[in-house]
């Protein structure tokens, strides 16, 4: 229902995912359709669930129960590795960089391009090649780094947010997921990253945005969904809800699937 | 406006004046060890007691062999942010077991020399690259620090290599052991029927013997060819690059599919390897095995390390640097000898230096330091 766009395929389709760590259900029958080309904010107080949720797509969590599909095909994501390789690509500030390398080694890490010589007996690192498809990757994003060769290090901290954004666009990541992107940068940071994401959507790539600043989920995404205690209790689309409302639902105070529309602990999730 | 730097820099225009000064002082502390060698070469040499020779150099040259190899596998070692303590008893290890299985063959008569020797080397580097392997091992496998399990391993080596050679110099080697030691690659013969000789040690004695040059002895050649592999290792290959990327974040060469624990337990395989290597060609140069020979040479050899620019704490160092890290070392030691100094004063001027070092490594992080928002 909140589809919106024309009647397309959803990219990424959660039914009923749920993950339970003992006694405790940290994600309950959750179910989310994530379409090409939006951008989808994940909001929710501290343990409402969504690191637990982002983690069983980016393949860290294997769900308790409920049904994964990605790009139309049911998908059981046992590791980090097969999510890559499907082209899920999850960005954590700052954990996936090295800063005492530069950007081309970057963005190539562990994907090293390599040239062969004695038949395969010498491979040397390539870092012609590296340095131009870096430069390319970057342009094409329309992202401007002072120095290609530099420990990015020197960089700010929204430039390497860019530059670990440009590695999984450049590995033809289909879907990305983005943690808390924005948090410890400055203002015009912030808004370079959220024009990043913007980017990344007019490219038809979609992207979840977990993020505590409302603000930003506000000013980049095209819905909202909203998880307290495990439940989804809202999907919203952006321009049809504004901050109160949605904090309303992130505290508890509102909840969509009780069946008088008020949260509460008594409440029963529709089915 | 806080002073954020934008995505899009402008180059060029609207630089801070800082900027220049900055630059000035980042290279300083990229290129003090040369600077800081250069003096020291200038230094001695202006003293007029016979520093600035050739035969000088070749003696700095023979002395920093076992000190250069072991800093080689310790350089890349520290760069992944590790640490090998062990590698002065392995380097001891390797020299006592050579020496056993080079007298022993010989004493069978069950070879020639050259085999016996080829064989005691193998043996060398064999007890040495298993010690690396079990310390690899166990730190990625069983994530105990790298400082612990080296620093036991050291104490095993230590046990071992005693245990081989009761104590003793291990002594009966052939004569061919000696002259691997301590042949050259040109000798230089000066005064009457003199001149430069290749390979072939001319046949001269008296003073023209003592006047000969040895001109790159083969430990000095067979180090160069070391530290040739481990630079272009490093600067050139996947390995290298890894190597960085593990110690500057090791989290995230995990992530990017790195396999980290496969290159830590090469890692210090590769530096007990160049330990053995260096315990096999001390075996060579006093023509005997020799437990001790490594155990003095462990901190100086993580000196040279940290002169030459490796951060302890990982990701950053040359290979170079360590080159030039030893010989500030080995130019000291030799200098100060010929200066009749009290040879000691090597240590306290050593100590000084590695903390400057580390000193200038600071200073460096704070001049980079994060752009913003850290």
């Amino acid at each position: 229902m909140m589809a919106g766009a024309p009647p397309r395929e959803p990219m990424l389709s959660l039914r009923e995912l749920t993950k339970r760590f003992g006694g405790l259900t940290a994600v309950d029958r959750v179910s989310v359709d994530i379409y090409p080309g939006e951008v989808v904010g994940l909001v929710g107080d501290n343990g409402a669930g969504k690191s637990t949720l982002i983690k069983m797509v980016s393949g860290v969590y294997q769900p308790t129960s409920g049904d994964i599909r990605f790009l139309g095909k049911p998908v059981q994501i046992s590791g980090p590795a097969l999510a890559r390789d499907l082209g899920i690509e999850t960005i954590y500030q700052d954990l996936a960089l090295a800063d005492n390398l530069d950007a081309a080694a970057n963005i190539f890490l562990g994907r090293e391009v390599k040239r062969r010589f004695l038949g395969g007996f010498v491979t040397t690192l390539n870092e012609a090649h590296m340095h131009a498809e870096t430069e390319k990757a970057l342009s094409t994003l329309d992202i401007h780094i002072p120095s290609l060769k530099a420990e990015i290090l020197t960089l700010s901290g929204g430039q390497r947010q860019a530059i670990a954004i440009t590695r999984a666009h450049y590995w033809d990541a289909k879907l990305m997921i983005m943690d808390e992107p924005t948090n410890n940068l400055g203002v015009v940071e912030q808004r370079k990253v959220l024009d990043l994401i913007r980017r990344l959507r007019d490219r038809g790539i979609p992207v979840i945005l977990i993020s505590h600043t409302m603000h930003d989920v506000f000013a980049v995404s095209d819905r909202i969904v909203v998880l307290h205690r495990g439940r989804k209790v809202a999907e919203k689309r952006t321009a049809e809800t504004d901050q109160e409302d949605v904090v309303r639902y992130m505290i508890g105070l509102l909840d969509d699937t009780s069946p008088d529309g008020v949260g509460g602990q008594a409440s029963l999730p529709a089915g | 406006m806080p002073r954020i730097p934008p995505l899009q820099v402008v180059p060029a225009v609207g630089v801070p004046r800082l900027e220049s000064r900055r630059r000035l002082l980042l290279a300083l502390t990229r290129i003090w060890p040369w600077a800081f060698l250069g003096l020291l070469l200038i230094f001695f040499s202006a003293t007029g007691v016979g520093f600035f020779t050739l035969r000088n150099s070749q003696n700095i040259l023979v002395a920093i062999t076992p000190v250069l190899l072991m800093g080689l596998g310790q350089t890349l070692v520290i760069i992944s942010a590790g640490i090998d303590l062990s590698v002065g008893w392995v380097m001891g290890l390797s020299s006592v077991a050579s020496a056993i299985v080079i007298r022993d063959v010989t004493a069978a008569g069950a070879m020639g020399p050259f085999p016996a020797i080829l064989l005691g080397a193998l043996a060398g580097l064999a007890v040495a690259v298993f010690i690396g392997f079990a310390n690899g091992a166990i730190v990625a496998k069983l994530h105990v620090p790298a400082f612990i399990v080296t620093l036991g391993t050291s104490f095993v080596a230590r046990g071992a290599a005693y245990l081989l050679c009761g104590g003793n110099v291990v002594g009966g080697q052939p004569p061919a052991v000696r002259a691997f030691g301590n042949d050259a690659l040109m000798y230089l013969v000066r005064g009457a029927g003199g001149g430069l000789y290749f390979f072939k040690k001319p046949d001269v004695t008296g003073l023209q013997l003592r006047m000969m040059d040895r001109i790159l002895p083969w430990p000095v050649i067979v180090t160069v060819v070391a530290v040739a592999i481990f630079i272009f290792v490093l600067r050139k290959m996947q390995f290298g690059r890894h190597v960085y990327a593990i110690g500057g974040n090791r989290e995230a060469a995990i992530r990017a599919g790195i396999p980290v624990d496969r290159h830590t337990i090469l890692l210090y395989t590769l530096s007990a390897a160049t330990a053995g290597l260096a315990g096999v060609l001390n075996t060579a140069r006093f023509s005997g095995g020799s437990a001790i020979a490594g155990d003095p040479l462990l901190l100086p050899s993580i000196a040279a390390v940290i002169i030459g620019g490796v951060s302890l704490f990982g990701g950053k160092g040359t290979v170079l640097g360590t080159v030039v890290g030893a010989l500030i070392i080995a130019v000291l030691q030799t200098g100060l000898v010929m200066l009749a100094v009290q040879p000691f004063w090597q240590f306290v001027v050593v100590g000084i230096v590695v903390i400057l070092a580390v000193l200038m490594d600071q200073m460096r992080d704070l001049v980079l330091g994060r752009a913003e928002s850290a």
